[in-house]
């Protein structure tokens, strides 16, 4: 079984945001990057998978060379292998054409990766890659089970969730509870430093939505406080002044 | 010409996010000279209640009634929405965000080769190009998009617009659409889904319970404040992890994004993770017993006090005034 689990590096979900350069650019002063959150599940599941079935786990990331730690730290988790598409993601159909070509050249039984990146927030390049391959894309999958070639999983619905069955090939964006995330161990970390990182060209250079500006929300007021024994008040407010009721 | 916009219903009704995408398409409309604007429904759903898509801004409304696409099949929702996009002869198709939608959207863009833009706010601005603002960084900023290509989607996040409810009823018209067996290559087995309740993405306000609730059993207060207000239920991360709650009502970053009017958080302290799940909010009522909680920094309006003291006697002054 061959699995593919794509990855973001993204600013700490802790991270200030700023921007620099007229507003043009992230402001990555004093950010620390990380294997996106969704993505780190979808890779704990992928481990697991790998080890129960046997054969091969390929991490891949579209990204510059500071993505090189975050992909070295996919390998201490236990991915067997790392590509770097050398180019910076500049949109969801850029970052899916390239995924699509890796992942058709490689044929994978399985292809993983978080629901949505944390920083743009889109949750479109797994039914991009889906449609590009005619494979079936399901997402937000939050349990992912294999028998034989049927996946069994359990997606997400506004209130709920709906169980599905499908055929291997496929492709899933993952979130919790499908694993709980992985905590490389030393022989991990001692070992990814050997397992192979290869970098490789984009194939195409074809956009379709960049993001051009970037705004901050404007700041917030300080809050209004409200005794407890007088909660009439609140009620008034949320009433007459916030005209929410 | 015309702009297409993707509805979805549950239980025999329209949802209310997609009514405001329908509002969001007739506004855009108006502002390109992009003609009528034409909703597209899919599987069982009454046709009185379609034409009541009208109201919002659909001149009218194409049903495909086939039964297997009452079950939101991603694939096959996608093949049949690229159908009426190719048969209205759009350039553009607005949807509203949800897990259907955006599953749908993406597959939708390479099929008809349109630049899609996410978590879309307000109208695009046409004065140069066409440009989208969109929510990025879990509503810590926002992105000015520029849209390339000459079709569009835009998935827009709840409140991006008002709604408009002034239109006259849409005309109704069947829709046939050609449906392969490989739009069909999963199955759905079963859904569970909460019946009666006001469903929390799409909810106007919301009523959250943190760690400070102290336990499951406890949450009756948190359901009868909800209750009072019309408010679906939320928690922090903890509560779900710990089980009080199931994972569906988890709110924050890597839970459920909420975008109420109001979002009432009861015993939440306000980590950074949470705080970006309800930074969309227009107004935000803090209720924790400790002054130093950084969610009052995030707050319209706070009460310092126990929850178990404060929501009881909250919903009373709330029940007699509303």
């Amino acid at each position: 079984m061959k699995i593919l689990v794509c990855i973001t590096n993204v600013p700490d979900t802790t991270s200030k945001i700023q921007f620099t350069d007229n507003n043009t650019k992230f402001d990555t002063t004093g950010v620390q990057f990380i294997i996106g959150p969704y993505d780190d599940y979808a890779l704990a599941r992928a481990v697991e998978l790998r080890d129960q079935t046997g054969g091969k786990l390929t991490v891949l990331n579209v990204g510059l060379a500071e993505s090189d730690p975050t992909l070295r730290k996919a390998l201490a988790i236990g991915a067997d292998e790392a590509i770097r598409v050398n180019a910076e993601p500049k949109d969801s159909f850029f970052v899916a054409s390239q995924i699509a070509h890796y992942a058709k050249e490689g044929a994978f039984d399985l292809i993983l990766m978080g629901r949505e990146s944390i920083d743009f927030n889109g949750g479109m390049v797994h039914g991009m890659v889906g449609e590009i391959l005619g494979m079936p894309s399901f997402s937000p999958v939050m349990k992912l089970d294999l028998e034989g070639s049927t996946v069994k999983m359990a997606r997400e619905i506004e209130g709920g969730k709906e169980m599905l069955e499908a055929n291997l090939p496929l492709i899933a964006g993952c979130q919790e509870p499908i694993a709980e995330w992985k905590i490389p161990n030393m022989r991990g970390i001692m070992s990814a430093r050997t397992k192979p990182l290869n970098v490789v060209e984009a194939v195409s250079e074809e956009t379709q939505a960049e993001a051009t500006q970037y705004q901050l929300p404007p700041a917030k007021g300080a809050v209004k406080l409200i005794d407890k024994d007088n909660v009439g008040e609140l009620v008034k407010l949320l009433k007459n002044e916030a005209k929410v009721l | 010409m015309a702009i297409l916009v993707y509805i979805e219903h549950a239980g025999g009704k329209v949802k209310k996010t997609s009514l405001e995408a329908v509002s969001f398409a007739n506004a855009l409309a108006a502002k390109t000279n992009e003609g009528e604007v034409v909703a597209v429904a899919l599987g069982a759903i009454g046709d009185d209640e379609l034409a009541s898509v009208g109201s919002a801004g659909a001149a009218k409304v194409l049903h495909a009634s086939d039964d297997r696409l009452s079950a939101g099949v991603i694939q096959a929702h996608a093949s049949a929405v690229a159908q009426a996009f190719e048969k209205v002869g759009a350039k553009t198709v607005v949807l509203a965000k949800s897990s259907l939608g955006d599953a749908v959207a993406a597959r939708l863009a390479i099929k008809i080769k349109a630049g899609l833009v996410s978590n879309v706010v307000e109208l695009p601005d046409t004065s140069s190009g066409y440009q989208v603002k969109r929510s990025i960084y879990t509503g810590k900023a926002f992105a000015m998009t520029a849209v390339e290509t000459e079709n569009k989607i835009l998935a827009i996040k709840k409140n991006a617009v008002d709604l408009k409810t002034d239109g006259a009823p849409a005309s109704v018209e069947s829709f046939e659409v050609s449906l392969a067996d490989s739009d069909f290559a999963s199955k759905i087995t079963s859904t569970e889904q909460a019946t009666g309740e006001i469903l929390l993405p799409e909810a106007d306000i919301v009523v959250s319970g943190g760690r400070g609730m102290k336990g499951p059993e406890n949450w009756g207060m948190i359901e009868d404040l909800a209750k009072t207000l019309g408010a679906a239920t939320g928690c922090s991360k903890p509560v779900s992890d710990i089980g009080w709650r199931p994972h569906h009502e988890h709110v924050g970053q890597t839970g459920v994004k909420v975008a109420p009017t109001l979002y009432v958080a009861i015993g939440i302290s306000g980590a950074i993770q949470h705080l970006a799940g309800v930074n969309s909010s227009k107004y935000i009522v803090v209720i924790n017993k400790d002054p130093e909680a950084p969610f009052f920094k995030a707050a319209d309006y706070g009460i310092v006090g126990d929850a178990f003291e404060v929501v009881p006697k909250l919903n009373e002054a709330l029940k007699a005034e509303l």
